[in-house]
């Protein structure tokens, strides 16, 4: 019975294919929304998490300057000392790496080209710190770094733009007015979270940068990978109460250096596109209610016009409930067409969506499994009251109809 | 086998009430043929009704094969309909843009019968009502006279024990109708289906063997003839 229902409801909806698509749009639109907002939302996520965690696992950033009102600001912060960094790798327990770093915008060049690039001084840590890997060569020695040498290890832009046609291990480039000596090539991170090009890097020894590059002797940011995620809260907690310290600040005043951890900066991030996707989703709600309201409008006009079918089916023995459930079914049929429609044209938006925004396409088949159910539940919801009225009818009437 | 006894139907309330049926007794025995006549608006559709379970009367009993009809519901009047009844209308009442096969079947589908069974019977009943070869058409692809046909396959596909035809000629020209009443003499004698048929025009009457003149809700003439 609930099968010949079934044909009985492709039929149907055959027979007024316009007007069957035209009653849809409402759950298609609906559907699609729900889809391609969920799709892309967690496309987005997937990106600022993998973003976040391409910065390095576990990360504090310790940087000079702090947001809160009458501390002084980035630029004219007081950078860390040598004493500081010395003070952290005593005093931190339970992090991998403590890397001290200054970084500097300057002009690279090779032969006859030349580009401009964040160049980093650094130690060894830093490649530990902050999750690089190694596609050439390895990291400088802590005897290059003792010792201030002429050495880099460059990032895959800069390959691709100044050494594209040579074995960038061993070659000479010239870093501002400073010729060193390519030792290895970092592996690709691509873009930021932020949306700069990670691998437009030079890092070389800290104190290499800091006599050839910067003039002088400032260390403008640490970044300190902890252990394990559990551990980034009382590595964030002893690096302030340290820094404190080493850098006399009295107990009443504001510190005059924040620590960052990357991890709730990305929470913060996906949080926001979730409540995005929440209140779009609410909207594609909307969408779904109109459309409910649209197949009860039309399945209201069908049995009306249907009334001496209805009659015909009854006079020859349907039971009222059997023609309930056939224009039950019709609705649902109708609603899950709309459903599929609407999956369809969702994922085609997110595909594009993914294309131009550059986020990974993450089609979820629970969502998908959502919105079928979901459009049945419409079906079953907006049909029942037309139903009811074809399963009431008399079939007298109904058969003297028209 | 149908017995209905002081059977009165009223339509409407008070200033406008009709009384379309007042009091009517009236037996009719298994495998009989029964033409009902009378003047328009005397009450014969709404006695078929009554006797079709499609409609209940407002007072009196009616008795089907020893069951009670009177006070039954809806449902167990469907049941009924189902299972011993079968219905031609004047206006053939197929569905339309489904074919004549599938118009046959439907009473068996809402029996539950499985689909090769159901249409072999539907076959069956095409067959004997002189449609072979027509399954596939639908009711816009025949003539009337074939509709009709289709209907009478369609109310007979279930082994019905009566068969209930209002005007089931008042569409068809002479010689159409005189072929749907050999039909359903024939289905009378050889299935021993027992046929109620309300009909204005004398010559389809005489095919019945029995003939119940109505007037103003009454019965006032039953004239039984003697086997032809
Ligand atoms: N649904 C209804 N509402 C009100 N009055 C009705 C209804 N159905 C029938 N009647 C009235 O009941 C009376 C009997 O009607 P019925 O249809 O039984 O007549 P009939 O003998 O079949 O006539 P005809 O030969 O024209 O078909 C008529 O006066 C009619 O007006
Ligand atoms: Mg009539």
């Amino acid at each position: 019975m609930l099968w010949e229902s079934f044909k009985l409801a492709l039929r149907s909806v055959r027979r007024n294919v316009l007007r069957s698509i035209l009653t849809l749009l409402g759950i298609v639109i609906g559907v699609a929304a729900v889809i391609a907002l969920v799709t892309i939302g967690s496309g987005a996520n997937e990106k600022i998490s993998s973003d976040i965690s391409k910065l390095g696992s576990n990360m504090l950033i310790v940087r000079p300057g702090n947001q809160g009102p009458g501390a002084p600001g980035g630029n004219e912060a007081r950078s860390f000392t040598e004493r500081d960094v010395e003070a952290l790798r005593n005093g931190v327990a339970l992090v991998r790496a403590i890397a001290p770093t200054a970084s500097k915008q300057a002009i690279i060049v090779y032969d006859a080209t030349s580009t401009d690039a964040s160049v980093t001084g650094a130690d060894q840590a830093f490649f530990v710190a902050q999750d690089w890997s190694f596609i050439q060569g390895g990291s400088f020695t802590e005897s290059d770094v003792r010792a201030a040498s002429n050495v880099c290890v460059i990032g895959t832009t800069i390959v691709s733009t100044l050494l594209p046609n040579v074995d960038p291990l061993g070659q000479t480039i010239r870093v501002g007015a400073m010729p060193c000596s390519v030792v290895g090539v970092l592996g690709s991170k691509g873009q930021s979270a932020f949306g700069t090009d990670q691998d437009n890097i030079v890092v070389m020894p800290l104190r290499t940068f800091q006599r050839r590059i910067a003039g002088n002797t400032k260390i403008s940011n640490i970044s300190v990978s902890a252990n394990s995620p559990t551990a980034v809260k009382s590595a964030q907690d002893s690096i302030t109460a340290i820094l404190r310290e080493t850098r006399h600040i009295g107990e009443n005043d504001q510190e005059d250096f924040s620590v960052r951890d990357m991890t709730q900066i990305a929470a913060t991030m996906s949080a926001t596109t979730t409540l995005m996707t929440g209140l779009l989703g609410a909207v594609a709600a909307v969408s779904l209610l109109v459309g409910g309201i649209g197949i009860m409008n039309i399945m209201l006009v069908s049995v009306t016009e249907r009334t001496r079918e209805i009659g015909i089916r009854l006079a020859i023995g349907a039971l009222a409930s059997q023609v309930l459930t056939q224009f039950l079914v019709e609705a649902v049929v109708l609603c899950l067409l709309g459903g599929f429609l609407g999956v369809c044209l969702g994922f085609g938006l997110a595909g594009l969506a993914s294309f131009f925004l550059a986020i990974p396409f993450a089609p979820d088949p629970k969502v998908v499994v959502m919105a079928f159910g979901f459009s049945g539940l419409i079906g079953l919801v907006f049909g029942f009251f037309p139903a009811r009225n074809a399963a009431r009818l008399d079939p007298i009437e109904a058969l003297r109809h028209e | 086998m149908i017995s209905l006894r002081n059977v009165t139907r009223t339509y409407g309330e008070g200033d406008a009430e009709v009384r379309a049926l007042a009091g009517l007794d009236l037996d009719i025995a298994a495998g009989s043929f029964v033409a009902i006549m009378g003047a328009s608006g005397s009450g014969k559709s709404t006695t078929m009704n009554i006797l079709g379970c499609l409609d209940t009367a407002s007072s009196g009993t009616y008795n089907f094969n020893g069951i009670d009809i009177t006070g039954l519901s809806r449902d167990a009047r469907a049941l009924l309909r189902r299972n011993y009844l079968g219905f031609v209308f004047q206006g053939f009442n197929l569905l339309a843009r489904t074919t004549a096969l599938e118009n046959v079947e439907l009473p068996l589908v809402y029996r539950g019968m499985a689909r090769n069974l159901r249409e072999e019977k539907a076959l069956a009943a095409m067959q004997a009502v002189g449609l072979h070869g027509r399954e596939s058409h639908t009711p816009s692809e025949l003539s009337g006279g074939q509709q009709q046909r289709v209907a009478i396959a369609r109310a007979i596909v279930s082994d019905p024990l009566v068969l209930l035809a209002d005007e089931p000629t008042g569409n068809l020209d002479s010689e159409r109708s005189h072929d749907i009443m050999r039909l359903l003499q024939k289905l009378n004698k050889d299935r021993g289906i027992t046929v109620i048929m309300v009909t204005h025009e004398a010559d389809m009457a005489d095919y019945a063997n029995r003939i119940i003149q109505f007037a103003d809700g009454h019965i006032a003439n039953d004239l039984q003839k003697g086997r032809t």
